[in-house]
């Protein structure tokens, strides 16, 4: 199975680079994008196919690795 | 005393740790590979600065998985003094040695520069010879070096007396346009608990000779060695209550 986690920075903690590309984007007339945060996304191709399991494995290794709790929170997507 | 040097594939302020322990300070200075399982007799342990393995998923991220890295731990569990510099503080909060994170700088630039910071603390192995409020101009260069903590932390941070460095201008006040980064509190070097990790983003190691721009770096240098020298000492003189208490019990 394959496992698609998307970190981003918690609400709470402030994204310069975020910050950044939404004030470039207003300069360009966009002004209809309020806020834009960025991210880092991850693939991971799962020796597995069940779901549940597959779920389990990535939250782990997101929780160990591609996260730093301190300053990120992540989602995952299974299929 | 003998310093250890950490080196990860990245770093790159190695060099510098070494030469001023040995050429300035005339100390022993020893080299460690992140591969190596153990420390080589080191008195303190450096994580110097630099990108470590690239720098790869985040800043320090990825150098707490060098095997070197439970022989540190180690050693930090057994009151040995660790001194992480710039990416080495960077690593150590990934290590979670450190409470905290690091972001990127808030204007999003690699400063690379002289700094002022304020001496908050001097009951660290890193800050004993330091006088408390004494303002030190050290250079920093980093692009992520934004401290990051959570209220709670912070707090208990604060309560603690674990901020060691905050930066200020040159009187010493905090102010925002002294804050090169944009760290909470004007945050620059933290500790943990028992106060003998310690974290900072300045580079005191490029500031020990006049040749190279200042020596306020010294004193962070010359505190190790006499933090060490009184350890010592004290273990001597234990040492010494111990045969004394043993010659007075052959005699009865």
């Amino acid at each position: 199975m394959r496992a698609r986690v998307f970190v981003t920075l918690k609400p709470s903690v402030f994204d310069p680079q975020g910050r950044t590309i939404a004030d470039a984007l207003h300069s360009l007339g966009y002004g209809g994008v309020a806020d834009v945060r960025q991210g880092k996304y991850f693939e991971l191709d799962l020796a597995t196919s069940e779901r549940a399991q597959a779920q389990k494995l990535a939250a782990e290794v997101a929780d160990k690795v591609l996260a730093n709790p301190v300053i990120e929170s992540y989602r995952i997507e299974v299929d | 005393m003998r310093f250890g040097i950490v080196v990860f594939p990245g770093s790159n302020c190695d060099e510098d740790a070494h030469h001023a322990a040995r050429q300035v300070f005339g100390q022993d200075a020893e080299y460690i590979w992140h591969k190596d399982t153990e420390l080589k007799g080191a008195d303190v342990v450096i994580l110097p600065g630099g990108f470590a393995h690239g720098d790869y998923l985040r800043t320090g991220a990825m150098a707490r998985f060098s095997p070197i890295m439970s022989a540190v731990r180690s050693f930090a569990d057994r009151g040995g003094p660790v001194l992480g510099i710039c990416n080495g503080f960077q690593i150590l909060l990934e290590a979670g040695l450190l409470p905290g994170a690091m972001l990127r700088n808030t204007g999003l630039k690699y400063r690379c520069e002289h700094v002022h910071v304020r001496v908050e603390q001097t009951g660290t192995p890193f800050t004993c010879a330091a006088r408390a409020g004494q303002v030190l101009r050290i250079p920093i260069g980093h692009g992520e070096g934004n401290y990051f903590a959570s209220p709670e932390t912070l707090q208990a941070l604060e309560a603690n007396r674990q901020v060691i460095l905050r930066y200020t201008d040159a009187q010493g006040r905090v102010d925002e346009a002294s804050n090169p980064n944009g760290s909470v509190n004007s945050i620059a070097s933290i500790c943990n608990e028992a106060r003998n990790v310690v974290g900072m983003m300045p580079h005191p190691e490029r500031a020990c000779e006049a040749l190279l721009g200042g020596i306020d770096g010294r004193v962070i240098f010359e505190s190790i060695i006499e933090s060490f020298s009184r350890s010592a000492e004290s273990l001597a003189l234990q040492g010494a209550g111990a045969r004394r208490a043993g010659l007075s019990g052959d005699r009865m």
